[in-house]
């Protein structure tokens, strides 16, 4: 009898793979390379607490113990009780579970959620599934929000949610996160802060309720996100019946151990990351406003995050250029339309009010190099208007 | 849409084409000249506005036909900013 699908080939394979050419990894924002303590720890906790930490054996027994000193390492790290640190599955996850559960515990107080307009599309999104009325609060070109109409927003009607997030992934740009915390704690408004593009690059501080953070951002391997929820906030579990309340199932042991480790090492040596990207971010900034024609570095130039920088190429197809400087080895981002799975463009550059065509978005690794940015820096303005000459785009 | 403007009619084309038909026409214009652009790509709402600050031109009109699916936005052209 023959069996007429063909066999999958295997995942794995002993041969070596065939010599690539040089890569620059610089879209490193929520997806950085696996830290070399993140892949110690995974391998070490996959060795040791594989098993169930549910189970009442030895091995359970381990593998809880591994969870339990995860969740004791990230408490410390971001200055919370052990039993406030939640791990469930992915950031998108947690910030929805984030939106979720304190929508259903306020019901009460109010259906409204106040937010900024550049916050991300899981929290917006979860606001909307959740019945809530999610006001935008507008930001400046610049992607921060006025703390001031943020607080103009919270007294309008009774809010059941804030969100904030501590630094806008996609432009870099900080938010005031301290004087609009004052203002929820004030109104007795729980505040959901993103810290999702900020742990382990800057210190995120006190100013929160409900925090999100992202392993994948530091360096760890996936399988992971963290939900940190201050005791005294409101909530009510969304789904079904279930030892962990807030992300039913529980974590992956080996992924919040790697979290856990990999933040550890990020934050021992993060001003040195931080020195040396931000000078990186500064060159780009410079070179690539001087040497493009028709382009706007977008984001605020020194409240912002150290590895994150953004621009916007006139008359540029942003999934073309994507494309051209993949080939040329450079992986890059793009908040462009047409380089996202929706059609819509980014609703970051579109409440900035800057160009969402011809979008670029660099996240610098810990690991970059100086050469690699250069070598990035050099082939840039060429790969530029290759794009604008295969539009007709010339002269403008 | 503005009664004495030019159409550049850039309707069913993608980003950033709605703005590089306006740039075009833009080019060629008068200084104080008004064109509008018609744009089907929702992306034309926000990149218009952009396109004319960073070239120093005046929006002075925008709309939204729901029915149509069409953006129309006015700009006026003022004196152009030597090539970068």
């Amino acid at each position: 009898m023959t069996d007429p699908t063909p066999s999958p080939a295997p995942l794995t394979t002993a041969d070596a793979p065939a010599a690539a050419p040089a890569r620059a990894w610089l879209d490193a924002s929520g997806a950085a390379r696996v830290h070399p303590v993140a892949r110690r720890a995974f391998e070490q906790a996959l060795d040791d607490g594989w098993a169930d930490p549910r189970r009442l054996s030895t091995e359970g027994r381990r593998a809880r113990a591994l969870l339990d000193a995860a969740r004791e390492s990230l408490a410390a790290a971001v200055g919370a009780r052990t039993e406030e640190v939640h791990v469930g599955p992915s950031h998108t996850a947690a910030l929805h579970a984030a939106v979720l559960g304190t929508a259903a515990g306020r019901r009460r107080v109010g259906t409204r959620a106040v937010a900024s307009a550049v916050e991300r599309a899981a929290v917006l999104h979860a606001g909307e599934h959740a019945g809530l009325d999610v006001v935008r609060v507008p930001v400046a070109r610049t992607g921060a929000v006025d703390p001031d109409a943020f607080t103009a927003a919270l007294d309008d009607v009774p809010t059941a949610l804030a969100a904030l997030q501590h630094a806008n992934g996609e432009v870099g740009t900080l938010q005031p996160t301290d004087a609009v915390h004052a203002a929820t704690t004030a109104r007795g408004v729980p505040l959901l802060v993103d810290g999702g593009a900020s742990i382990g690059h800057v210190d995120v501080g006190p100013a929160w309720d409900l925090l999100a953070l992202d392993p994948r951002d530091w360096g760890s391997v996936p399988g992971a996100g963290l939900l940190v929820v201050r005791r005294g906030v409101r909530w009510r579990p969304v789904a079904p019946e279930d030892e962990d309340r807030w992300f039913p199932g529980g974590p992956s042991v080996p992924a919040a151990f790697a979290a856990a480790a990999s933040l550890e090492a990020v934050l021992a040596d993060r001003a040195e990351a931080d020195r040396r990207r931000r000078a990186l971010v500064d060159r780009v900034r410079a070179r690539v406003a001087a040497e493009v024609p028709d382009v706007e570095v977008v984001g605020d130039p020194d409240a912002r995050l150290p590895h994150v920088v953004t621009f916007s190429c006139l008359y540029v197809d942003g999934e073309a250029l994507v494309t051209e400087l993949d080939r040329a080895g450079f992986a890059v981002g793009s908040g462009s339309a047409c380089t996202s799975s929706s059609l819509e463009p980014s609703h970051v550059l579109a409440a900035m009010g800057v160009l969402t065509h011809g979008n670029v978005r660099l996240g610098l690794d810990r690991d970059v190099t100086a050469e690699d940015v250069d070598r990035f820096l050099a082939v840039l303005p060429g790969a530029v208007a290759r794009v604008r000459a295969m539009l007709g785009a010339q002269a403008l | 849409m503005t009664e004495d403007a030019a159409v550049v009619d850039a309707r069913g084309l993608r980003c950033p084409l709605p703005v590089i038909r306006l740039a075009a026409a833009a080019r060629d214009a008068a200084p104080g000249a008004r064109l509008t652009v018609l744009a089907t790509d929702p992306a034309a709402e926000h990149d218009v506005p952009a396109w004319a600050r960073m070239r120093g031109h005046v929006v002075v009109g925008s709309g939204y036909d729901q029915a149509a699916g069409t953006w129309s936005l006015t700009v006026e052209v003022r004196d152009r900013p030597p090539a970068a």
